[in-house]
């Protein structure tokens, strides 16, 4: 028999659940929920642009009643659960139902705190939380002019916004002098104050209310001072509490909230807790971007996988008020040990501000600009040691060294103006299709449009449009990226899951981690194979047909469907021999073409795929292998001519290039590897723009990373000065490691280095000897396995032939 | 009436892979699937031409190698934003075995002419 599994609450913590239970074990529970409103779910976030009239009730609808037919879920809607028999392990619920469980999570948000000072109980007295609430200030605007809210926090702007905007003549009573003050200091919250006053809205600040006037419905409020303000209706919008009367009622362990563990199980067994109802390390959430984290791990549990674990989340917000842009997020409140970074403009209403802790951001206020908040989110939550960049943090990402896109204030831009130059996507078309297919994520719109799905360097523009576009519901898309569409895990989490489980082929870590496509996809199967092959060297078996075809064949694809290919040339030196036998092959093949790439070695065009096991023979005779041009692999060491000729080289920068592309070349790496050697600062070699580089001086090598000449040209940090050759080795090797072990596939060592920080790679590899020596001992044993020439076993071997051969070839 | 020639056994093709088969002017794809069903399209994706038997396969999608279009083998159509149609060919297993038949290429959107 399944088992069963009842939810108290049918909002979007709760039914968050239920999809993630839906999409990982369909079959397993037969599920019930109770909802005390009568509706199915919906996006209680957007109750905001509902009331301000950029939004109807219907399109904020997640789940209607016929979705939760549809999957078999009983759902009593417009029932409120009155006890639970915990003995029993039964719900009752006001529709006289009794309802047996194996399981019960309990969903039961939050209520609006109500002051209870004479006169709340007046009709025209509301919060503002639900369906109902919005109907009825809706409706009284139509009847009625004067309305106050009561609190001048992100709900109660939101809503004074609303009423006003629907012709009402709104005041805000706020306790304290600043307004929002769990979310901006006081400069921020003084620039809130004057755009919002400029809208029409009247504040007091520093008012405390005495009692709500009135007799049968309200008529005003009276402040402690005296004074007295006329409303015909009183929004309360002071807080809210979480909505733990039951669950306290039954005696489930409750402080504020539900007391739960870092599974979101409570003190009984068979009951979980997720949401505002739920308090976790002290912490009850109010927002949705952890309840949905909260929401992944309970499924995890739910579905008795329970690898997952919830650590808390750091959490961000937007204020939904269309024309003012405010972002908060983390903790700003500052004090001991922190340090403050404050950039105001108030000619041009831009006001910035960072707390760091310890070099990472705590907390972040943007108010007027808010286009890096994203970003300063991502450091924050990835822990980021901002100390290298904190010159020029406050200018904002486009300041990172980056010559290339970005930056610009993407939403100033006219409707034609081109964002993906690769796929010719324009902004309009993705704002349009973002507003009539409901698309809520970053690959929604890659899927929809095309835009940002192939070089992938407009992604940012695109999340900028779709964060403005949604408005408020681009934060309740999910904290962290998934991989791809196969899977709800961001790499991070695959990873560990590949290591900890002890997970060895494609399949199984499918199976464990539920991929939704048996497959998968062609963007996570080559990542997935190229963990495998980091975490287990030696061991894994390469799936090839996991392989984006130029990896498979070891070539370059050509447009024409013929192939290119880069024999290695090490350190970019060659000899005569080797000219010769490149003469030679050209000649015999009839290659169509031969060029000098900006690699420093020779390419050669337009080979048919048939042909390419004889020529690697042929070139193999003369002692050539595999340039690895067309892998996510160590591809080139670029040298210059150094000591041996130069007469300002200061070191032999060609002979350890030619050292470094012995021990690195044939290594598989997230995204593609490259290295330079410069014999001099005049660094003719470029080492500064490399993934790895090396620049000669007199005292010995100096050592420089995540360099990049690509689409966003990045320029290295400088990682450390060494004096030896032996010892470039092994930072080097060792660099290449931490990289091989710790970025995510496709991601280059210039995104890794910003994403985790340059100290903390400092810490590992320049600080850390004894971590420096055993990374580079597992990059040695993992080298042992890799290097062996493709070209080689293709030429000789019998194993790969199918791939180069026709099935069938007639007349 | 459908011409059927025998092109090799499902065993020549990898699981998850693609062989080609040339004759005359033609040039397919074959393609075999985790679960050893075995589909033939024209191997020109319906974009720029890219080889489609290069493309990673997976479940009846294959994903070609050029610029990722995505293309639901069994219809031959694109998934997703993308708009085109690859013709597909008709193809049977008898005895782990693989026929083909080139003369029904189903480019317009009728249904694939049926068995025998
Ligand atoms: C052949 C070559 C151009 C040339 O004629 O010189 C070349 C050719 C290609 N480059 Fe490159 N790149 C070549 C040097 C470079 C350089 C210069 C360098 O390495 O000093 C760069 C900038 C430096 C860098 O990588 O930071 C470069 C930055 C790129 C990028 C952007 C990478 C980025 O991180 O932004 C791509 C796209 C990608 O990798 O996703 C790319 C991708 C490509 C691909 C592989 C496109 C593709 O996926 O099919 C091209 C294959 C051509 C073909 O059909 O064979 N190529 N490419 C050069 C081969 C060097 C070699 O000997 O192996
Ligand atoms: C106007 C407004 C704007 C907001 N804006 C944002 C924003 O911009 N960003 C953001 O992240 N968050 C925002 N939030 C907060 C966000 O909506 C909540 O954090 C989220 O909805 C909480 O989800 P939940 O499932 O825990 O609770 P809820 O969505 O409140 O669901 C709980 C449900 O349980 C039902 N229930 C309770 N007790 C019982 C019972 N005994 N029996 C049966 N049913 C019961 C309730 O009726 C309710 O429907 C906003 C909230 C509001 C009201
Ligand atoms: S710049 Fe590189 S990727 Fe672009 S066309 Fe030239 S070789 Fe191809
Ligand atoms: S040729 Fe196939 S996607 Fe462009």
């Amino acid at each position: 028999m399944k088992e069963r599994l009842v939810v108290i609450g049918n909002g979007m913590a709760g039914m968050k659940v239920v999809e993630e239970l839906l999409a990982q074990a369909p079959d397993m529970y037969d599920i019930t929920v109770f909802g005390d409103e009568p509706y199915g779910n919906y996006n209680r976030i957007l109750l905001s642009p509902v009331l301000a009239g950029e939004k109807t009730i219907d399109d904020i609808m997640l789940n209607d009643i016929a979705w939760y037919e549809e999957n078999n879920i009983t759902l009593h809607s417009g029932c409120k659960v009155d006890y639970i028999d915990r003995l029993a392990k039964t719900v009752s619920a006001c529709d006289g139902s009794k309802t047996p469980y194996d399981r019960l999570l309990l969903a039961t948000g939050s209520k609006p705190f109500i002051l209870p000072i004479p006169g709340h109980k007046l009709e025209g007295v509301i919060g503002f939380r639900d369906i109902y609430d919005v109907e009825n200030m809706l409706d009284t605007s139509k009847l009625y002019k004067k309305a106050v809210v009561i609190g001048g926090g992100l709900l109660g702007l939101e809503a004074a916004n609303g009423l006003a905007l629907n012709g009402m003549d709104v005041t805000v009573v706020h306790l304290l002098d600043t307004l929002m003050e769990r979310q901006l200091d006081f400069t921020a919250g003084a620039m809130l104050r004057q755009s919002l006053e400029e809208k029409g809205l009247k504040f007091i600040t520093e008012g405390s209310t005495e009692a709500i006037l009135g007799e049968d419905r309200v008529t005003g409020i009276k402040l402690k001072d005296g004074q007295e303000i006329e409303a015909d209706i009183v929004v309360m919008a002071i807080g809210i509490k979480p909505n733990i009367e039951l669950a306290k009622k039954v005696g489930i362990h409750c402080e504020r909230g539900v007391v739960v563990d870092d599974t979101m199980l409570t003190y009984d067994p068979n009951i979980y807790a997720v949401g505002e109802c739920a308090q976790h390390r002290g912490i009850a959430y109010g927002l949705v971007a952890p309840l949905f984290d909260q929401a992944r791990v309970c499924a995890n549990h739910l579905v008795h996988k329970a690898y997952l674990s919830y650590r808390g989340s750091v959490t961000s917000t937007k204020l939904k008020v269309t024309g003012v842009d405010l972002f908060s997020a983390g903790d700003f409140s500052g004090g001991e040990g922190r340090e403050e970074i404050v950039l105001k403009d108030a000619n041009s209403g831009v006001y910035k501000k960072l707390v760091l802790n310890d070099n990472k951001i705590e907390g972040a206020v943007l108010y007027g600009d808010t286009g890096d908040g994203a970003w300063y989110f991502q450091l924050m939550r990835d822990g980021t040691d901002v100390s290298d960049i904190r010159n020029t943090l406050l200018f904002g990402q486009a300041h990172l060294g980056d010559a290339g896109h970005g930056g610009s204030n993407v939403m100033a831009l006219p409707n034609e103006a081109e964002i993906c130059g690769c796929n010719g996507v324009c902004k309009g078309d993705i704002v349009d299709a973002i507003s009539a297919k409901k698309l809520f994520t970053l690959d929604d719109v890659r899927a929809h449009t095309k835009a940002s799905s192939s070089c992938g360097s407009c992604t940012g523009l695109v999340e900028q449009i779709l964060a403005n576009v949604l408005g408020g519901d681009y934060s309740a898309a999910p904290a962290e990226k998934p991989m791809c569409g196969c899977t709800h895990y961001p790499h991070d989490v695959v990873r560990t899951a590949i290591v900890d489980q002890s997970l060895k082929t494609i399949p199984e870590v499918m199976k464990y981690l539920d991929w939704e496509n048996a497959d998968g996809c062609a963007s996570c199967r080559p990542a997935l194979n190229y963990y495998l092959i980091c975490a287990w060297p030696g061991e894994y078996e390469d799936d090839s047909q996991s392989r984006f075809i130029n990896e498979r064949v070891h070539g370059n694809i050509q447009r024409d469907g013929t192939y290119s290919i880069i024999p290695r040339m090490w350190g970019g030196v060659t000899t005569a021999n080797e000219l010769r036998a490149i003469a030679d092959v050209t000649d015999k093949f009839n290659i169509r073409e031969v060029t000098i790439t900006g690699g420093q070695r020779i390419a050669l065009f337009g080979i048919e795929k048939k042909d390419l096991p004889a020529i690697w023979a042929d070139l193999g005779k003369a002692g050539f292998v595999s340039g690895h041009a067309y892998g996510k692999a160590l591809r080139t060491v670029k040298t210059c001519v150094g000591s041996t000729w130069c007469r300002f080289g200061t070191q032999d920068s060609t002979g350890l290039g030619i050292k470094l592309e012995e021990l690195t070349w044939a290594s598989w790496t997230p995204h593609k590897f490259k290295f330079a050697v410069s014999g001099c600062p005049r660094n003719c070699a470029e080492a500064t723009i490399k993934d790895f580089g090396v620049v000669c001086v007199d005292s010995g090598y100096e050592l420089h990373v995540g360099g990049n000449g690509g689409v966003k040209v990045r320029v290295t940090d400088l990682l450390c000065k060494v004096d030896t050759e032996e010892e470039v080795m092994e930072y080097s090797g060792a660099f290449m490691q931490l990289y091989r072990e710790e970025a995510w596939y496709l991601e280059r060592t210039a995104p890794w280095v910003e994403r985790v920080g340059l100290s903390s790679i400092k810490a590992r590899i320049v600080d850390d000897a004894e971590n420096r020596l055993a990374l580079f001992e597992r990059f040695k044993h993992g080298q042992k396995f890799a290097q062996i020439d493709p070209w080689k076993e293709r030429a000789e071997g019998d194993a790969h032939k199918q791939e180069f051969t026709p099935l069938m070839e007639t007349a | 009436m459908t011409d059927w020639i025998e092109i090799g056994s499902v065993d020549d093709i990898p699981v998850l892979g693609a062989r080609i088969v040339r004759k005359g002017s033609a040039n397919i794809a074959v393609f075999r699937t985790s679960n050893d069903t075995i589909y033939a399209l024209e191997n020109k994706c319906a974009h720029k031409q890219g080889p489609l038997s290069e493309g990673i396969v997976h479940g009846c999608r294959v994903t070609c190698p050029l610029h990722n279009w995505v293309f639901d083998m069994q219809t031959g159509e694109a998934i997703g934003a993308d708009e085109g149609k690859v013709p597909t060919y008709p193809v049977e297993v008898r005895d782990g075995k693989i026929f083909l038949s080139l003369e029904s290429a189903s480019n317009a959107n009728e249904p694939m002419a049926a068995n025998g």
